[in-house]
């Protein structure tokens, strides 16, 4: 078995967003930091870091997964979607970041790029899902703000329905 | 295209945030996300985990040596560069924004290590040594208040520091000629909006000139920006805030970070390094800001007729361990319309505020509301109860009428506009009230529990600075010097590219500010919002800001978007007068439509817009005569009704009044206690709506605020004023499944205060849910004696008639002096039996064995006897995932030979202390066994009480029942004559093999 000193950065090199990318971690820096202090990729967001709040969702390996439970060196290797990577290849908003923007289902826009990357998988596996269905999922996210009635709305609009 | 790209006029319409894009796409820019100057160190802040006690010692040297650590700074320190921060009540605290000799409340900061990175700085914090005496501790105002509580500052006196009587009208003479006269009791439970995204900022103090700069998502009101300089001891301009462009939420929360700016201002001089920090989620829960709990007193009086006659008001307001500006408010900002919707005229207040053990507390979403319904909105409930009138009607009966508005308030808030009665009768009509009404005669009828409650409220928004200062005297005011206002400012610039753009200086944290700027001003200007860039953060060197900027108290809508409009129209007017000379006719025939300045009725005849304007940049000689050139227009709206309070202590108190009216129906399941909301309909009445899709946002917004704390948020002490709701685990926000459906109504009464006819809103159903729901429940109970949140268990003891155990109000002890850990109530209670295989002698016999005891107690590393009965052990346990190393000292009391003895300890560890004691008991069980009866009761505080507190009890379980599995497989094995030493291996294992 390898085994990394604690305080030993190594190189961790992964797909994000269909682009190859590396950095250096220390065994426990968490994903979350790696993302956003070592990759500059902050928009994914950090709401309690212990596993509750679903702010820092994102993709890894096709599975939705909360990004603050994870340690950088564990992602080596994997392919990762955040929400950097969502829009259109043409650069425009995609079908549920614009049905976000027409029901106002973000204000403060914190919890938000976790609740898309939840959605996003969640419609792939469940693509005509109803009004129950859409707050269930969304059980495993926090927002403080929008009280969460036009995240559903918008979700069930992005599923053409 | 929607059908808004093509509107003629974007105020009103439903046009999609601006704000949106950069948000969906992972490019808007967060306090976290930025880097505005080299060399940033990361602090960490070492917290108490004790509620009150004394420091003896802090020991700092290993944090210090650890490699990548930059420097700690303690209160010392701190002490040495700044003063104290100053308070709105003149009382001998001296407040700064670390503990210097005691400590007051857990999670308040004793040192700051600052560090290449975060997870050093996090390292080092553990390894500082602190020495605690531990004082008597209490959350609870009442037994803060009572005569001989332990004082938490020994200078005032008195933990109640602060108390006002005020008297408008004739109550003693109302309550005489009442009919009826109702009163309740109650808490209202310590609760926070804790906004997604916690406190963060850079601190960077540089020499020459000495200057202080600060990034940060604080959101003002900027009045505390004085108080900021106060400590630092500097001059305005040489305090210089700057605000994120995008804030994760805050709903007055952010209003509390200024103690923290203050901290790590001083943290950046003392260590000569500009110092960023970033709060976790546990310091905000336990550190940074609540709302306040209360334990208040109402009485209303009624004619046989329904009339309100009067009111009084008995406020206690639990204010934290300091009292932290601009506290008292919160009990202040409803004060002036203390008649709520009613035409009630004599009304009593009296405020008393309680330093307790607990975290400060602040502004939080409809502060001082949900409070203040409760008492109102629940006694005219229980006032149509005991008149025998329907809720609904009771109302009705002394509603405001819709031909008094402007109305003058008895305390002085003069109301713009309204219509009650039409939000009730709309409310009523979208619930079906009468069906509902059948509904509950069914379900009772059924035997279940089913209840109907309504609230009504009016909405305060755009406050006057000055209402914080009823919290002095007439005679202290008169000598302090007056306050009054509450300016809004706004810019509108036209650069010379002729493109447009507005400051705000309103530091929104996602109410679409940028969005309704940017229509109020492309309607002015004749362009699309999307052609209007808006700029809302604040830098106080370069906005235009005075000591109301910010966002708090709706004033967004109420004040702000006023001072918006009225800049916007200067510059309408300026390129309306060039666009007349060029088009050769008069100025009021001209247009703004369409991105042109054209002649009415001539459209034809046209110019754009952007090249008017960029003109007074390029051409300033071919301007009009007397024309200044440039395009700049800063407006200053003073809502000139903000006066100062006069001496009968009334003042305006806000600028506009929205109104809200809620109704809830629920039913109870008397066997799980759980709370379903049948039906639930909001009626509001915000002015005329700016945007739909923003006012709807804050309508769902705000309900669910509301609906958390009738339901399930509270940040709980223990009878020690140990926090127990550390993570969002413990302390449960409302997600999406408990979301009940809501029917939103809609009615306005234009605000004649601003060009807009709009009032502020945002707080709506975040103070009426609460009211509404308990209200409901109340009904559905048969009882208002009831207490917030409605959990499971409170709501099945209430449903069947048990006592209910009361949040955190406790066995605490009262008394002054350290309190001995032998003598105190616990907040951890348990007790159990083991049957053990060995005669009473033998077991007596192994239990004071320290070989035993170090085998089988569960994490043992270490155990030395250091007395006859004393000794000490270093445990390793772990609990939801944190694991620590505690030093534990035992010491055995009352020992009776084979039968009886007492066990009293502590602990403590970097992760938290405990202290407790147990009782055993021993009995022969025939066949040379025995039975071992236990019982213990323990006090744990700290990090893990305040992250663990739903696995303590089963840990503590779990523990034991391994020690005593552990204990008799050791019986077994030692027999009676056998030794009790141990060989290598046995101890190697014998720790762990339970
Ligand atoms: S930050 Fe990962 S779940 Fe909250
Ligand atoms: S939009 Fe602010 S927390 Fe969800």
């Amino acid at each position: 078995m390898l085994r990394i000193k604690s305080d030993q950065k190594q190189r961790v090199t992964l797909t994000v967003n269909d682009k190859t990318v590396s950095g250096f971690a220390q065994p426990r820096l968490l994903l979350t930091d790696f993302l956003r202090h070592e990759l500059g990729l902050y928009g994914t967001h950090v709401g309690c870091e212990h596993g509750v709040c679903g702010a820092c969702t994102i993709i890894i390996d096709d599975v939705a997964t909360r990004s603050c439970l994870r340690y950088a060196v564990q992602c080596d290797g994997m392919k990762l979607r955040t929400v950097e990577g969502l829009e259109d290849v043409d650069g425009t908003l995609n079908a549920l970041q614009k049905a976000f923007n027409e029901n106002g289902a973000l204000q403060c826009g914190f919890c938000t790029a976790g609740i898309l990357m939840s959605a996003t998988k969640f419609l792939q596996e469940n693509p005509k899902p109803n009004r129950d269905e859409v707050r269930d999922m969304l059980s495993g996210h926090i927002c403080r703000c929008t009280g969460y009635e036009q995240i559903v709305r918008a979700i069930l609009q992005a599923s053409g329905q | 295209m929607l059908e808004t790209e093509t509107a003629e006029r974007w105020i009103g319409a439903r046009y999609p945030r601006k704000e949106d894009a950069a948000l969906l796409t992972g490019n808007a820019r967060f306090i976290d996300d930025l880097e505005p100057v080299a060399g940033i160190r990361h602090s960490a802040i070492l917290r108490s985990d004790h509620a009150h006690a004394c420091i003896v010692s802090i020991d700092t040297s290993k944090a210090a040596a650890l490699p990548g650590v930059h420097g700690v700074v303690t209160g010392a320190a701190v002490a040495d560069t700044i003063a104290p921060i100053p308070s709105a009540v003149r009382v001998p605290i001296k407040f700064y924004p670390i503990a210097i000799d005691k400590v007051r409340y857990v999670g308040e900061p004793v040192a700051v290590v600052v560090a290449e990175d975060r997870y050093i700085a996090e390292d080092a914090i553990e390894l500082i040594d602190v020495v605690y005496e531990p004082l008597s501790a209490t959350a609870d105002p009442k037994i803060a208040m009572s005569e001989n509580a332990l004082l938490l500052h020994d200078d005032v006196g008195s933990n109640v520091v602060h108390h006002r009587t005020f008297r408008y009208g004739d109550p003693e003479a109302a309550f005489e000629r009442a009919d009826r006269v109702v009163k309740l009791d109650w808490r209202y439970p310590r609760y926070s909006s804790t906004p997604m995204e916690t406190y963060g900022l850079i601190a960077n103090f540089e020499r020459q000139p000495d200057r202080y700069t600060l990034w940060s998502n604080f959101q003002g009101p900027f009045i505390l920006h004085a108080l900021m300089t106060g400590a630092l001891g500097v001059p305005g301009n040489r305090l210089r805030l700057i605000t994120a462009p995008h804030s994760g939420g805050s709903f007055g929360i952010k209003q509390a970070m200024f103690p923290y700016m203050v901290l790590l201002a001083a943290c950046s001089r003392v260590l000569g390094c500009p110092v960023k920090w970033i709060e976790d989620r546990l310091e905000h829960l336990t550190g940074s800001s609540t709302a306040a709990d209360r334990a208040d007193s109402v009485e209303a009086a009624f004619a046989e007729d329904g009339e309100l006659l009067g009111l009084k008001f008995d406020n206690v307001v639990n204010v934290g361990a300091f009292v932290r500006a601009p506290e008292p408010a919160s009990v202040y900002r409803m004060h002036s319309a203390s008649n709520g919707c009613y035409r009630v005229k004599n009304i009593a207040v009296e405020n008393r505020l309680v330093v307790t053990n607990t975290t400060p507390i602040g502004l939080n979403r409809g502060y001082g509301g949900p409070q203040f319904y409760y008492a109102l909105e629940r006694v005219m409930e229980a006032g149509a109860k005991e008149l025998g009138v329907d809720p609904a009607e009771i109302r009705r009966r002394n509603f405001i009428q819709p031909d008094e508005f402007p109305y003058k308030a008895p305390a002085g808030a003069t109301y713009d506009s309204g219509d009650y009665e039409a939000g009730l009768n709309q409310a009523m009509e979208l619930a079906a009230y009468d069906d509902l009404k059948a509904a509950r005669e069914n379900a009772r009828s059924d035997g279940k529990l089913f209840g109907i409650g309504m609230a009504a409220g009016i909405e305060p928004s755009g406050s006057n600075m000055a209402y914080v200062t009823l919290a002095q005297t007439p005679e202290e005011r008169a000598k302090a010097g007056g306050r009054s206002g509450g300016l809004g400012t706004a810019t509108v610039s036209v650069d010379p590219s002729g493109s447009v753009t507005v400051k705000t200086v309103s530091t929104p944290a996602g109410q679409g500010h940028q969005t309704v700027a940017a229509q109020v001003v492309a309607d002015a200007l004749g362009l699309r919002p999307d052609q209007v860039d808006v700029i809302t953060e604040v830098d106080t060197l370069t906005s235009a800001w005075s000591l109301a900027s910010g966002n708090y108290a709706n004033r967004f809508s109420s004040v702000v978007i006023g001072a918006v409009a009225d800049a916007a129209d200067k510059v309408a007017k300026k390129i309306k007068l060039i666009a007349a000379e060029n088009l050769e006719v008069a100025p009021e025939d001209v247009e703004l439509v369409g991105g042109n300045a054209q002649v009415v009725g001539v459209p034809e005849k046209a110019l754009p817009v952007r090249r008017v304007a960029a003109q007074t940049h390029w051409h300033p000689a071919g301007l009009p005569d007397q024309m200044e050139p440039g395009l700049f227009e800063t407006t200053i709206m003073n809502p000139e009704m903000l006066d100062a309070p006069d001496e009968q202590d009334r003042v305006a108190s806000a600028v506009t009044f929205g109104y809200v009216f809620d109704l809830a129906a629920v039913e109870i399941d008397r066997k799980t206690g759980e709370i379903e909301i049948v039906k639930y309909v909001s009626v509001h009445d915000v002015g005329n709506v700016l945007n739909e899709i923003v006012v709807e946002g804050q309508i769902y917004g705000g309900f669910a605020h509301g609906l958390g704390g009738a339901l399930l948020e509270e940040l709980v002490y223990d009878a020690g004023a140990n926090p127990q709701s550390g993570t969002f685990a413990d302390y449960l926000c409302i997600t999406a499944p408990e979301v009940p459906e809501l029917t939103i109504g809609h009615f306005n009464t234009p605000s004649p205060h601003n060009t807009l006819g709009a009032k502020g809103m945002g707080d709506g159903s975040s103070m009426l849910a609460p009211i509404a729901i308990a209200n409901a429940a109340a009904d559905a109970l048969g009882t208002f004696d009831i207490e917030l949140p409605l959990t499971l268990n409170k709501n099945w003891a209430a449903a069947n008639g048990l006592p209910y155990a009361r949040a955190g109000s406790a066995k605490a002890k009262v008394g002054g002096g350290p309190r001995e850990a032998d003598n105190f109530e616990g907040g951890l209670t348990g007790d159990g039996s083991v049957e053990l295989s060995a005669p009473p002698e033998e077991v007596w016999k192994l239990l004071l064995d320290p070989d035993t005891l170090a085998a089988v107690v569960p994490g043992c590393e270490e155990l030395n006897q250091v007395g006859e009965d004393s000794f000490t052990a270093e445990v390793t346990i772990g609990v939801a995932g944190i694991k620590g190393v505690y030093s534990a000292e035992i010491n055995l009391r009352d020992k009776i030979d084979a039968q009886s003895l007492r066990l009293v300890g502590k602990a403590s560890g970097a992760l938290g202390f405990g202290q407790g004691e147990g009782n055993v008991t021993l009995e022969a069980a025939g066949d040379s066994r025995t039975r071992l009866n236990y019982s213990y009761r323990a006090n744990v505080g700290g990090k893990v009480a305040a992250v663990g507190q739903r696995m303590l009890g089963t840990v503590t379980k779990l523990l034991i029942g391994q020690f005593f599995r552990g204990f008799d497989r050791r019986l077994k094995s030692s027999g009676a004559g056998q030794t009790s030493r141990k060989g290598f291996f046995g101890r190697l294992f014998g720790g762990r093999d339970a």
